[in-house]
């Protein structure tokens, strides 16, 4: 799995995202930033979703890097518990199914799906049942 | 400098698309007309703060005015560029430096959603590739989350549409004039959930012009004296949630709504004009989207958050409503060319407390009038004007 930055997600069979923890004040902000202020750490693979939309029309290119044959998707806002809400797509749900406080766990998916050597980014599934 | 800083010539430049006209020529336009309303040649003023965000710098308009050598001065400030410039207008006269200046707002925007690239924002280039640079996804994600907290209806962002477009029939400077029915706009295609087509703005063109001088200027002009009792222009406060935000802070009680510029932005202005919500007349409130608009009513302390949907059930915010929101439309039906958004809004109050506002006139002879804008990542810009 080729991620579309460094630094993003752990390498494991379970890859979790890396917040950036402020070593003075806890705080958790992701993506982890490269001052040495901050140190990385690997955030809870579960949490709930905090708010959502539906993305409807194809971003613009640049700079959306996504494939030409646009399919809508649910943005999240992903609520780790006592971490940090983090912005990434919401995957394997219907659009009237999202519901904001439903479990969510993260489960990195390629950028194009029809394209085998994608880069992998930052997604979250449903948790629970349904998944 | 005694006295208030006040508002003594306004000038418009349409807004919406004007081919063939560059976002200079649209200030251009307007500044001569706010020269003429305020009754002074260009000669006689001694500086501007110029606004744009993507047509040019506003300065070279000094080359079609007039080579007089006069202080010029260009802001950038996202959507509360114009709000700074008039900010800053207004600072320029209260420190005595000067008696007679202008702010002036313009910008024209290429057709389709703002495309902002990653790196104007300090954000790294993958955030874009993945599709998040796109501002219509926050504001539709902060208005879902209001609506489950505070139990707003998508018909409420539906009547904040409909009132836009039927108060911009009469208002020339509008863009989009033809009224459209409550079920037609909720009936539209979603383009970010929950807001369908109707719900949105479009970025466009336009221009502003304000001329502003020192009371006893303005005295000696001889106009009614529109005062400027507060500009106000404040960032964002710990814990926020904003435009191009790919973290959000948790916070231990999040069931209640979270800071933000405005907030700031507007109680800084009530405390500087000693008024409160209670007393203002007529409001222009950010309206890049239908939701803003009702949040927005809130953040400026004009109500409590979930009372809006009673507000516009019952018809408060119409132009007969005890707080007129958006006389002209707001930035649903002007269209949001950002250099001069927050000057159309003061334009718009300025026409309302003179009493010009005809077919959209607030009834009552309004005295107080208040504007906010609100833009990433995170600013405010608040004005509040008094007759």
């Amino acid at each position: 799995m080729r991620a579309i930055a460094t630094g993003l997600f752990t390498d494991e069979a379970q890859p979790r995202l890396i917040g950036g923890k402020d070593r003075e004040t806890g705080r958790i902000v992701f993506p982890c930033p490269s001052a040495a202020t901050y140190e990385p750490v690997p955030l809870s693979r579960e949490g709930s979703l905090w708010s959502y939309t539906v993305q409807r029309y194809r971003p613009k290119s640049p700079p959306y890097a996504g494939p030409e044959s646009f399919k809508p998707w649910v943005v999240a806002y992903v609520e780790l518990p006592g971490e940090v809400i983090v912005e990434a797509p919401l995957y394997g749900v219907a659009f009237e199914d999202v519901k904001i406080g439903m479990p969510v766990r993260f489960a990195p998916a390629p950028l194009n799906p029809e394209d085998a050597d994608s880069v992998f980014i930052p997604a979250f599934e449903p948790a629970g049942d349904v998944a | 400098m005694s006295g208030d800083v006040c508002i003594v010539g306004i000038g418009i430049h349409p807004f919406g698309r004007t081919d063939g006209l560059s976002g200079v020529d649209q200030g251009v336009f307007a500044v001569r007309q706010a020269l003429a309303d305020a009754g002074v040649e260009w000669p006689q003023v001694q500086f501007a703060y110029g606004s744009s965000d993507a047509a040019g710098n506003p300065d070279t308009m000094v080359d079609r005015l007039g080579l007089t050598g006069m202080q010029f001065i260009n802001v950038r400030n996202g959507c509360a560029a114009g709000g700074s410039a008039l900010f800053s207008a207004q600072m320029a006269i209260k420190s005595g430096e000067f008696e007679l200046g202008l702010a002036v707002g313009f910008d024209k925007h290429p057709r389709g959603a703002f495309n902002a690239l990653p790196s104007e924002y300090n954000l790294p280039d993958w955030y874009g590739e993945m599709g998040q640079m796109v501002t219509t996804q926050f504001f539709a994600a902060k208005i879902m989350r209001y609506m489950s907290m505070f139990g707003i209806s998508q018909e409420s962002l539906g009547r904040v549409a409909e009132k836009a477009f039927r108060n911009a029939v009469h208002a020339p400077h509008a863009w989009r004039r033809q009224p459209v029915a409550l079920e037609d706009i909720l009936a539209a295609p979603l383009v970010s959930d929950p807001y369908t087509k109707y719900m949105f703005c479009s970025p466009a063109e336009g221009g502003v012009a304000l001329i502003l001088a020192s009371e006893k200027k303005a005295r000696e002009l001889g106009k009614p004296l529109i005062r400027l009792k507060a500009a106000t222009m404040r960032t964002r406060p710990p814990s926020s949630f904003e435009v191009f935000a790919p973290s959000v802070d948790v916070v231990a009680d999040d069931t209640r709504p979270r800071g933000t510029a405005s907030r700031i932005a507007s109680a800084d202005a009530f405390r500087l004009a000693g008024i409160g919500p209670g007393d203002i007349d007529v409001a222009q409130l950010q309206d890049t989207e239908a939701g803003a608009e009702i949040m927005h009513m809130a953040e400026n302390g004009f109500c409590a958050d979930g009372e809006q949907e009673k507000w516009l059930a019952e018809g408060h915010t119409e132009i007969g409503g005890a707080l007129p929101v958006n006389t002209d439309g707001g930035c649903l039906a002007c269209g949001e060319p950002i250099g001069a958004s927050g000057l159309r809004q003061v334009f718009e109050n300025v026409v309302q407390l003179r009493g010009d506002g005809a077919g959209r006139q607030v009834p009552n002879s309004p005295k107080t009038a208040y504007s906010h804008v609100y833009g990433a990542p995170g600013v405010s810009a608040v004005t509040i004007l008094e007759r």
